[in-house]
């Protein structure tokens, strides 16, 4: 893949894996070194490196295109990387993926898609079921269950179209559940829904850290990040300050993530885009 | 003229299996919105045809096949390099992309036809149906001498493609069909499942290329264009479920190439006229059916939109009616003067048994006193929810209300009193 820019690092490094590395540790649930991205040859993150303490509610918090759907995209793998290395539990994504839970924007997919809200959550549990084989009954009545945990079995059957932007946004939190997962990815779970979602998301949130997992959530909203996460991602094309909330979360901080101080470094990544593209310099 | 078993037999189950096959496909094509894709290497594929028969001088369905699905992958890649590269939207990039290389399998026709290749620019449009007529005189006359080995020899090369081309993507969206429904749905889950989006797209693209020139050859690219898209757009209007909607496209399929194939054989001859093009009547039976169901699908369609509209607009009227006499009431009057109301709506208030008439005027019964109470408790409880917790002011509440008390929900509980100091029922 040429992307126009040089990897961070020398491949031998990279090869090595973070496992052997002091600094990121194995039992960390998500770790990032070194990750570039890059969208049409302009970067959009440079040079993240992050280790994600296992079993808290983290947030990742940042302004518009500060790269925060970018971040979790790269991470699973569904935008490539320029550069860097990310790895679960020590492992490489492909032998982590039944650990990890994803669940994308409500607005990337299709809500008119002839499908039932329970067929929606099976979709979880596509991988336990492997390919070729049909849903048994087992998953669906455990889909029904994770249905159930978001107050939303009486709509099991309804087509999704037919749901308020709410209980659409529960159904997809349902369908994460249904993964059974350590690890949850989650990209805006709170965007555009209403009070009794919110409280419900929340409620499941908190259910999932008693069990033991991890949560990594894009979030919009700062005065909730104190209130519903343990960690925060600080993010402005890097990472800006990453750690506990009371720690990071302050108003010094939020003001090099929000107050404009890196136009310069996006300037220089527009100019890179232009150059790389061989277009007329501005 | 009827069904013939050596005349009919042949054609109509190559234009049945055609169908099938391409519904089959085309489910997913419009539900993933890219049903352009399915015009687009239907038309595409005409250059690989020409190309690998030029080359290997043979009309082997194998040959064939190699040779559009090359071009069909071309064309999807082709399509992304435009798209990017030109900076265009990706209808406009699978335009040009496919007209260009139709162009391109026209050209190429003209120039091999000195070599001394029988492809025929016609054909590829229409197909020949016409032509898999059972040619042996010993061909059976009733469907009991079908059941002979003879039949099967008989059978044409490309009615045995076909069959084998519907057989195969029968396998691929009922084996398929959980994994075709998650990346068609959310591409990126499927993705992070290990069920790579990408990977059943370009499946999904090679099936359709296959479809394609199996079909081609019997029913013509017309056929094939109709079938991948309008069995699935008809079929989503009549349910909400994928596989429902998937057996619904087949049995849309099969009708449209039965209607179609005696609709263009017998009906001209009704009129003393020569039958006309079979193919090409189907597909346009096809669309007929897409358009009626547009109208009358009783779910989805324009009509049942309208009568569920009237009904509702019926309801409003004689509740409105109900709540006016209830307030009418409680100011003191002795019901209200009878041409005041819309005779209509008063009638259907009488046969429901809600209101009476008395000298000129209507009154409540205890039925309607009952039911208008219920409707006006509801319109109070809105004002005091919209004052209380939307912070509306009341004098701005009772145009909401009267818009949500039609609705059948309503707060459970309030005060004694909504804002305007009125007694809630």
């Amino acid at each position: 893949m040429t992307t126009g820019i040089h990897p961070a690092l020398p491949d031998p490094v990279l090869a090595q894996g973070l496992a052997e590395r002091p600094e990121h540790s194995p039992e960390s649930p998500l770790s990032i070194h070194a990750m570039t991205v890059a969208y049409q040859r302009k970067p959009v993150l440079w040079d993240v490196d992050y280790d994600a303490p296992p079993n808290k509610l983290i947030a990742i918090v940042g302004p518009n295109g500060a790269g925060k759907s970018t971040l979790i995209k790269a991470c699973l793998g569904l935008v490539p990387r320029a550069s860097g290395l990310v790895e679960f539990w020590g492992q490489e994504y492909k032998r982590a993926r039944s650990r990890i839970g994803y669940v994308p924007q409500r607005e990337s997919v299709d809500w008119d898609f002839p499908v039932s809200a329970l067929d929606v959550v099976c979709m979880g549990r596509y991988r336990k079921i492997g390919w070729c084989r049909p849903v048994s009954r087992a998953h669906k009545d455990a889909a029904l269950a994770c249905l159930e945990r978001v107050g939303m079995h009486e709509f099991a059957k309804r087509q999704i179209s037919q749901l308020s932007g709410g209980q659409q946004q529960r159904v997809f939190l349902a369908r994460a559940l249904a993964q059974e997962s350590d690890l949850y990815v989650m990209d805006e779970p709170f965007a555009g829904v209403d009070a009794a979602t919110e409280r419900a998301i929340v409620e499941v949130l908190r259910e999932l850290k008693t069990t033991g997992k991890t949560v990594v959530a894009v979030h919009h909203d700062l005065q909730t990040v104190p209130e519903y996460f343990d960690d925060v991602i600080l993010l402005n094309m890097r990472v800006v300050a990453s750690g506990p909330v009371r720690d990071v979360f302050t108003r010094e901080n939020l003001q090099r993530t929000y107050g404009g101080r890196l136009t310069l470094l996006s300037e220089a990544a527009e100019a890179m885009a232009r150059a790389a593209s061989g277009e007329m310099p501005a | 003229m009827t069904f013939s078993i050596p005349v009919d037999l042949f054609p109509l189950s190559a234009a049945v299996l055609a169908s099938i096959a391409c519904a089959l496909l085309g489910n997913f094509l419009v539900l993933r919105r890219m049903s352009l894709m399915g015009d687009a290497i239907s038309h595409s594929v005409l250059p690989g045809l020409v190309i690998a028969f030029m080359i290997a001088s043979s009309r082997s369905p194998l040959v064939m096949f190699l040779g559009a699905a090359i071009a069909g992958a071309l064309t999807v890649v082709l399509v992304e390099v435009v798209k990017r590269l030109g900076r265009v939207e990706p209808g406009a990039a699978m335009g040009v992309v496919f007209s260009v290389l139709f162009a391109l399998g026209v050209l190429l026709i003209e120039q091999s036809r000195s070599s001394g290749v029988d492809l025929d620019a016609s054909c590829v449009l229409h197909g020949q149906l016409e032509t898999l007529v059972w040619w042996s005189a010993d061909a059976p006359n009733s469907l009991a001498g079908l059941w002979s080995s003879d039949t099967l020899r008989a059978v044409p090369r490309q009615v045995w493609t076909l069959l084998v081309m519907a057989a195969l993507s029968l396998v691929f969206v009922v084996g398929f069909f959980k994994e075709m429904r998650i990346a068609s749905f959310d591409p990126a889950l499927a993705t992070t499942q290990g069920f790579s989006a990408g990977g059943m797209h370009y499946a999904l693209m090679l099936f359709v290329a296959g479809a394609t020139v199996a079909a081609f050859e019997a029913v013509g690219s017309i056929l094939v264009i109709a079938m991948l898209i309008c069995p699935g757009a008809t079929a989503r209007l009549l349910t909400d479920r994928l596989s429902t909607q998937i057996v619904w496209s087949v049995a849309i399929a099969i009708a449209s190439a039965l209607l179609g194939y005696f609709g263009a054989t017998m009906i001209p001859g009704w009129f003393d006229r020569a039958p006309v093009n079979a193919a090409g009547t189907m597909g346009v039976t096809s669309g007929v059916l897409l358009v009626a169901t547009i109208f009358a699908s009783p779910s989805h369609g324009v009509i049942a939109r309208m009568l569920r509209r009237t009904a509702m607009a019926r309801t409003v009227a004689l509740e409105d009616l109900l709540a006016s006499l209830y307030r009418a009431r409680e100011a003191g009057e002795q019901g209200v003067p009878i041409d005041s109301v819309p005779t209509r709506v008063c009638k259907r208030a009488r046969a429901r048994g809600f209101v009476e008439r008395a000298n000129g005027s209507i009154t409540l019964t205890p039925t309607g006193e009952a039911e208008a109470a219920t409707l006006v408790r509801r319109h109070r409880l809105w004002e005091h929810y919209l004052v209380d917790r939307a912070g509306f002011a009341p004098d701005h509440v009772h145009a909401p209300a009267e818009i949500l008390e039609h609705t059948g929900l309503g707060p459970e509980t309030g005060p004694e009193t909504d804002p305007h100091g009125r007694i809630i029922p």
